[in-house]
């Protein structure tokens, strides 16, 4: 079937230096003796942790489980025993520390005893429910949780399935040597995907500077039951952007407040693929991924990384950095960030490490004015018109932004490399996004606070309200009493009395806490906890 | 001359007809003033304005009975909204009222609460938990910072403390071209 | 550490005034061929004065001055004022007109990004306002002029308006085609007759038209070297050359012809030049259409019906006066929006 391909909006031709890291083949990377496991990788919840310090675990064991529905599983990597649980430097750009497990390596590297699925014969619903416990996330940097994705979508259903291995951005090529070396595997989570969501169509996306992948790629296709067309695509940065890409294979723009399933879309990463088939038909959760080491390094290359292994090792293993290295990126060089210190650990959303150096990535010169020549806008993949956008951002006008549809930018950085006056746009961008993400939650809990504090006042009023009824009953009550029989009301008394004191003490033992109705389940946890802490003390008191 | 005067006359008016039936027309339902200036302030309900919470505190710039300039948890920002809101000139913040400090919550010291739930009849959004002669605790994601809990303690075991930068909550930076070390 | 992305890909702003400058000269070289080397004088006087004068704003605004200085954005204004001035225009005229271009419409408005208008227009509008006589005065094309100035000659009369003995100013001055076409119309000549005067060429001015050529070669550089987009030229000379045609279909005895309006004053050089300055113009695609396309309509009327024979600089003001309008309500459609 030939099919036209959509011609994306924008878009620039970085050099590729793509060749460098290539060359290679996948290798390994000696475990590191220390390995750090940051909660927070994947995008959602924070997982919960199930295990405690000193605690020995296998290699592919549960450390945190998913909480809530977009949360993923974080597992160990290896055999060994857990050091600590405590705020660790993570390849974030902030470069602020994260609560992070840290396990320390056995050396034998002993599998728990894998599980795998019989996923032919389990109901769909069930298969999905299965993948909280993988840990798998989308692997092309993203880090969504897969299991979100796969969740079958009843009637409306996804039509066309595609499989992402435009891999764009310039220096990575973990993608590429995954679809060179282990296509197989590729296409048999990609047959599991199939029987999971029962598209209509699979395309296979991969850009066409990458003629070895798209070669063994169409060879394991070809071998699989299932069909799915390998469809080559022109190389052009963002193409590989999952809504970019789906609109090239497809011709369907996913809607900006829409979800690429809402379209009948799904897009999953070669790679994200290849864990499916891990977990379901080895049993393996995931514990490595593949890293691509370039840049200023003397022999560039892939590698298979156990997670939490330190960027050091990892260097190291790719011959150590040249000198001149001035800093380490992660990602590629349009999206990438720098990282804060050379020990923080490979996660799962790590597709690539660049050393960089004043050479490979020369400071831009000082920003100058913006003259309005809109080649932002023409290299805007989503159309939008950066210019105006910088203006906004610049003067922080936040709502002129939004307008403006600033959420829409996926910060890609085309309209950065083309600026003529250097302008850091992109910057500028995710400045107002996060200003406005933190002015919404600011107002939400303002709005929270305002609600809580108009029921605590009608609350206040009501117990005045029913204290004066209860006066009055009271006082009505008296009354009536004082009109009948004494004796009567004299043995009245002494069991009312007797009910009061009765209830007094029971209350006492009980003594309900104030206002604990209504609140939310952490909080109700946290009382829990906090009880349970004072019982300790007080026995504590006790003994001595 | 009396053309004239006829011809102004009537244009009078017509034009006064106009605004009457616009005036009628395109009325504004309610007072939403109050409204919009509580939707502003940051709910904080500190009272450090004046006021008893920030509704009346709202009321009162309302009624033009107090200054835009007293809230010190919504600082310089929300004062200068409120000036664009009311369409006057923003002024520098009123010290007397306080200043504006980073967003912290109250935590209690429970070793040393001794349960007299006074705090609790302080807190304006019923934030912290507890019984009599039960230790108290706070529940940081519903507490204001407002520091009310703070002075009723009689044992000063509630201290407020800043909200720390994590992951979850960092913010990306206004851009500043920092010039790359050459080595 | 610094923030991605970590490569760029620009074409720095002072590439792009430089190559606009490159395709300035092909131009010049013609403009010398066909009115004498005096463009040179003022082209000159115009660079000089700018950068003299940007230098003074930038200090006394407290700006970096050199980064602002090598964008060569100051010599593309000062270029094209010199060269929508008549040659020989007085040393004044020149130092005044790149005064207000420099000084007013661009560094009181904040400088490189921040103007409003195209400088180098208003420093020609306030000039054709106030000195309308010399702003006319164009000198004879040298194919058909019987006396030819030297370079010494042009000079002094710059700086000191004195003409060799025995030359009046008549013999080497003319009407422009543009003025000639207005006089004659209004003295009811045909159009037939009008068009034998020895100031019209083979289809523009005489001598005119071979720099026109020039500036149409040099902005069909700029399009192949993607410094301007093909939006504004095509657009511009498209509205020129469709309102003139239409008025010349129904009357050709009143109204000339599209390549005539094509072929005379600033209309090549406002299409490539002045049109399709960045800053002051719109910046979505639609919206230069509208905007270039509105230039060209306006020019013709204000050269048909106005008091000016050309009516290029205003045509570019007014429509710069629109700009936000024209942006604001040609936004485009938004990946994975609906047309809004």
């Amino acid at each position: 079937m030939i099919s036209r391909l959509l011609k994306l909006n924008g878009g620039v031709h970085p050099p590729e230096h793509k060749l460098e890291s290539t060359s290679r083949g996948i290798a390994a990377v000696p475990l590191a003796q220390t390995l750090v496991l940051p909660l927070r990788q994947h995008v959602g919840n924070l997982p919960k942790i199930l295990v405690q310090p000193g605690e020995h675990v296998l290699k592919g064991q549960q450390l945190a489980e998913a909480v809530g529905s977009i949360s993923a599983a974080v597992h160990a990597p290896t055999s060994g025993v857990i050091v600590s649980i405590e705020d660790q430097l993570i390849p974030h750009p902030s470069g602020l520390p994260d609560v992070s497990i840290t396990l320390k390596a056995d050396g034998e590297d002993r599998w728990m005893e894998r599980k795998p699925v019989d996923w032919r014969n389990t109901e769909r619903l069930q298969l999905v429910a299965g993948l909280r416990e993988s840990g798998i996330v989308g692997m092309g940097g993203a880090a969504f949780p897969t299991q979100i994705k796969l969740r079958p979508g009843g009637g409306s259903g996804i039509k066309t399935l595609i499989i992402n291995g435009a891999e764009c951005e310039p220096y990575i090529t973990c993608d590429d040597v995954l679809m060179r070396e282990r296509a197989d595997e590729i296409v048999k989570g990609i047959v599991i995907a199939n029987y999971i969501l029962a598209p209509e169509r699979i395309i296979v996306g991969i850009e066409d500077n990458k003629p070895e992948a798209v070669q063994a790629m169409r060879e394991a296709c070809a071998k699989s039951d299932v069909r799915m067309d390998v469809i080559v695509v022109p190389t052009l940065y963002p193409s590989g952007d999952a809504r970019r890409l789906a609109a090239i294979l497809t011709g369907i723009e996913v809607p900006s407040d829409k979800r690429s399933s809402d379209a009948g879309l799904q897009v999953f990463n070669v790679a994200t693929m290849m864990a499916l088939y891990r977990y379901l038909e080895l049993g393996e959760t995931v514990v490595s991924r593949i890293v691509t080491v370039t840049g200023n390094v003397a022999r560039p290359g892939n590698f298979e990384v156990p997670l939490g292994t330190p960027m050091g090792t990892l260097l190291e293993a790719a011959g150590g950095t040249l000198p001149n290295t001035n800093e380490l990126i992660m990602g590629g060089p349009m999206m990438g960030f720098s990282l804060p210190s050379n020990d923080v650990p490979v996660i799962k959303a790590t597709n690539c490490i660049i050393a960089g150096a004043p050479l490979l990535f020369p400071a831009p010169p000082p920003a100058l004015a913006c003259i309005r020549c809109a080649r932002c806008a023409e290299a805007c993949p989503v159309s939008l018109q950066p210019q105006e956008l910088y203006w906004f951002a610049k003067s922080q006008n936040l709502e002129k932004a939004r307008e403006y549809n600033l959420f829409d930018c996926i910060e890609c950085g085309c309209c950065s490399y083309v600026c003529p006056s250097n302008i850091p746009l992109v910057q500028y961008y995710r400045f107002a996004k996060s200003e406005i993400i933190a002015q919404d939650k600011a107002k939400e809990a303002a709005n929270l606070a305002r609600e809580r504090n108009e029921f605590r006042l009608s609350r206040i009023e009501r117990e005045k309200q029913e204290r004066a009824a209860k006066h009055a009953q009271r006082a009505a009550g008296a009354k009536a009493e004082n009109a009948g029989d004494t004796s009567d009301a004299d043995e009245a008394k002494k069991v009312a009395i007797a009910a009061a004191m009765e209830r007094a003490k029971a209350q006492k033992e009980e003594a309900p806490p104030k206002n604990t109705d209504n609140i939310s389940e952490t909080a109700q946890a946290e009382i829990a906890a906090i009880d349970a802490r004072r019982a300790e003390q007080k026995n504590a008191e006790q003994e001595n | 001359m009396l053309a004239a005067v006829l011809v102004m006359l009537v244009l009078a008016l017509m034009l006064g007809l106009v605004l009457g039936y616009s005036a009628i027309r395109f009325k504004v339902e309610g007072d939403p003033l109050v409204g919009k200036i509580d939707a502003i302030l940051p709910q904080t309900q500190c009272g450090q304005c004046g006021y008893p919470g920030c509704k009346p505190y709202a009321t009162a710039i309302a009624n033009g009975e107090a200054d835009i300039n007293q809230c010190p948890p919504g600082g310089e920002a929300g004062m200068r909204a409120l000036a664009d809101l009311l369409g006057v000139e923003p002024r520098p913040m009123n010290e007397e009222h306080g200043v504006s400090k980073p967003k912290s919550v109250a935590v209690i010291d429970e070793n040393v609460c001794i349960g007299c739930t006074l705090c609790i009849q302080a807190c304006p959004v019923d934030a912290i938990l507890g019984a009599a002669k039960h230790m108290h605790t706070v529940i940081a994601s519903e507490c204001t910072g407002c520091e009310l809990c703070v002075a009723p303690c009689p044992v000063d075991c509630i201290v407020m403390v800043p909200l720390q930068e994590s992951v979850a909550n960092w913010k990306w930076r206004y851009p500043v071209h920092t010039i790359k070390q050459v080595a | 550490m610094s923030t991605p992305p970590y490569v760029l890909g620009n074409t720095p702003v002072g590439t792009i005034m430089f190559k606009v400058l490159l395709a300035l000269v092909p131009g010049i070289v013609a403009y010398v061929w066909a009115f004498g080397s005096g463009i040179l004088i003022t082209l000159a006087l115009a660079s000089v004065t700018a950068l003299v004068s940007e230098a003074i704003m930038l200090k006394l605004r407290r700006r970096p001055i050199k980064p602002s200085l090598s964008d060569n954005s100051a010599l593309v204004t000062a270029w094209l004022l010199a060269l929508a001035l008549p040659p020989l225009a007085p040393w004044w005229l020149v130092v005044v007109g790149t005064l207000i271009a420099m000084v007013v419409a661009k560094q009181l408005y904040g400088g490189l990004g921040y103007n409003p208008f195209n400088p180098a227009m208003v420093g020609y509008a306030a000039l054709l306002i106030s000195f309308p006589v010399i702003m006319t005065q164009w000198p004879t094309p040298l194919e058909i002029a019987q006396i030819k100035l030297s370079f010494a000659d042009q000079l002094a009369y710059i700086f000191n308006r004195v003409l060799p003995d025995a030359v009046q100013l008549d013999a080497i001055s003319t009407a422009t085609p543009l003025d000639y076409l207005k006089t004659e119309l209004r003295l009811e000549h045909t159009m037939a007759d009008i068009h034998q005067a020895p100031v019209f060429g083979v289809f523009g001015a005489k001598g005119g038209e071979i720099v026109i050529t020039a500036y149409l070669l040099g902005g069909l550089y700029l399009m192949q070297q993607r410094i301007i987009s093909w939006h504004i030229p095509v657009a511009l000379l498209g509205g020129l050359a469709a309102i003139a045609g239409v008025f010349h279909l129904i009357d050709p005895q009143h109204y000339d012809s599209a390549l005539f309006h094509l072929f005379n004053g600033a209309a090549m050089l406002g299409a490539f030049f002045i049109a399709t300055d960045p800053v002051s113009g719109p910046t979505t695609p639609k919206g230069k259409l509208i905007f270039a396309a509105s230039i060209g309509m306006l020019t013709w009327v204000i050269r048909t019906w106005g008091g000016y024979p050309d009516g290029v600089a205003f045509a570019v003001l007014l429509m710069n006066l629109c700009v936000p309008l024209i942006d604001a309500h040609t936004q485009p459609r938004v990946f994975g929006h609906d047309k809004s």
